[in-house]
């Protein structure tokens, strides 16, 4: 798996579209355990990106990445600004001079936003949140050769499906406690949509 | 959604256009940003105080904008933490040359978004300490969570923590004393009914005709109880027992707030405030000062949150001293 400039432009226009058609999908989810912003705040933060990024030029991933990492922290707000926001800007931090960004290049990415996720939510793997979707992709595109589109698809669906079993211990949804189980965490779905839409720019869709 | 907007998605800016113009004498809005500022600001010498959060809570916070209060309020989307930038812009207006104080609720967004712009505030040079409010008992205090929300009782941080840096504290001072009100403040609320979010377009939960919620958040997350509802007598027991519980005050002294959430008449709110007054009387704790009204509302809500603050003889200076915000005159 390689991402070229075209392939990541078009990964965030395919996000955008992924996170405006499932903007009420996601409110739903967040008002079951949370309090029912996701959808909005994604939807107006992919909306100000995509402003952005389609009157913008870009030679270099790691330059478009770095805009998408600062309009969402400058427009969604909430804690899926912040934790969106660093995931970008990581990204971007890594994939800086690599053209094109290559998979083990995608994997330290990940690695790092992964990290600055962890640290700015002071949240791990297990939690409930999108952490829980991001850490198998990680795996993924560390420990296998060559990933395909539909491994990492698969990957990180069945990553943020697991969510729905899971007790909240961070985040708005830990003071639910067990009345958390048996919903799926709207940040893993919206991550799902994020790497749902690489998988898809990848393949040239 | 029956409301009185224009578009859902410039409730903020169009609320924040009409709050200056109620209140020109105290407040101006920074151009370009969603924070409003004391009108005389920077006060040079002064920590500056800084809170802020969700829209949707009107007066808070907004409304504690002004002499003896709050410096500046930032405030986000309706129900969503204001962004980093938002923060760092309200930092800056307010810096007075001796540190910016900010008051955070223990919400993961606000702590999140408020730490990020206290880094960027650093990284400019500018002195930024905190304090994270934490007062709601409805939700278990334990490490593996992020802890309990900050709800109601963060107007009383306010109010101290405004009047000790209106006299001349130090930021280390603003922090102690906004830390000891922080230490003794306990809240806890219940919904009759639920709110909706402008640009969520319907109800954040449903609540049948004889149902209450128990010990929901601000922002019409859903409680840790439901149950059917009870009389006002039984609703200010259970609430007032739960905070009891956590705190000894017995033989203290305190203040009482007895907030509404945005669609509770006063006369309600006054009927669990005698029972309150009832039950701590038969208890030996001393009522200061009471406070009856809406400080920290859920947009249109019905329901109540009542909170304690046990008080010693420097809060209760500082919860007397002079205040010019619209919304907590003194």
């Amino acid at each position: 798996m390689e991402l070229h400039i075209n392939q990541a432009l078009k990964w965030i226009e395919l996000t955008n579209e992924k996170i405006q058609e499932n903007k009420e999908y996601l409110t739903s989810l967040d008002q079951a355990i949370g309090d029912g912003d996701h959808g909005i705040n994604m939807a107006r933060g992919f909306q100000a990106v995509i402003e952005k990024t389609s009157s913008s030029e870009y030679e270099a991933v790691s330059d478009l990445l770095k805009d998408v990492a600062m309009t969402l922290m400058s427009k969604v707000g909430g804690a899926s600004g912040p934790l969106y926001g660093t995931a970008f800007l990581k990204m971007s931090m890594a994939t800086k001079g690599k053209d094109p960004v290559t998979q083990g290049d995608l994997a330290a990415a990940v690695a790092q936003a992964l990290e600055g996720m962890k640290q700015r939510g002071k949240a791990n793997q297990g939690e409930k949140t999108l952490i829980d979707v991001w850490t198998p992709v990680q795996g993924l595109l560390q420990d296998q050769e060559n990933v395909q589109p539909d491994d990492l698809r698969e990957t990180a669906k069945e990553a943020m499906e697991s969510t729905k079993d899971i007790m909240a211990t961070k985040g708005r949804s830990a003071y639910l406690k067990e009345r958390s189980i048996g919903h799926l965490d709207a940040g893993s779905v919206s991550s799902y949509f994020v790497f749902d839409s690489l998988a898809s720019a990848v393949e040239g869709e | 959604m029956k409301k009185i907007i224009n578009d859902p998605n410039q409730v903020v800016q169009d609320m924040l256009k009409g709050l200056v113009a109620a209140f020109p004498e105290s407040m101006k809005q920074v151009p370009d940003t969603t924070v409003i500022v004391r009108k005389e600001s920077p006060v040079q010498n002064k920590v500056g105080l800084v809170s802020g959060g969700g829209s949707g809570h009107e007066p808070a916070h907004a409304g504690y904008v002004g002499a003896g209060m709050l410096d500046a309020a930032v405030c986000g989307e309706t129900f969503t933490s204001p962004t980093p930038d938002q923060v760092f812009e309200a930092i800056k207006a307010v810096d007075g040359g001796v540190g910016v104080f900010l008051v955070i609720k223990n919400y993961t967004g606000d702590v999140m978004n408020f730490e990020m712009a206290a880094e960027l505030a650093e990284a400019e040079g500018i002195q930024v300490e905190q304090v994270v409010v934490n007062d709601d008992v409805a939700v278990e205090d334990s490490s593996f969570t992020t802890g309990r929300r900050g709800i109601a009782g963060t107007v009383f941080v306010h109010k101290i923590a405004g009047a000790k840096a209106e006299k001349g504290g130090s930021l280390q001072e603003v922090k102690t004393v906004a830390e000891k009100v922080v230490a003794n403040v306990r809240s806890m609320g219940m919904a009759l009914s639920p709110c909706t979010v402008p640009a969520a377009g319907k109800p954040s939960f449903e609540l049948a005709d004889n149902e209450m919620e128990i010990g929901m958040g601000i922002h019409g997350e859903p409680g840790t109880e439901r149950k059917a509802i009870a009389s006002a007598d039984e609703i200010a027991e259970e609430l007032t027992a739960k905070i009891l519980e956590d705190i000894d005050y017995s033989g203290s002294e305190v203040a009482v707030m007895v907030n509404g959430l945005g669609s509770t008449p006063e006369m309600e709110l006054f009927i669990v405030n005698a029972k309150v007054h009832e039950i701590l009387s038969k208890k030996g704790i001393q009522v200061y000062k009471t406070f009856v009204g809406e400080y920290m509302t859920s947009l249109e809500m019905a329901g109540c949150s009542i909170s304690l603050l046990k008080l010693d003889e420097e809060l209760k200076e500082l919860l007397d001293s002079e205040s010019k915000a619209p919304a907590f005159r003194i």
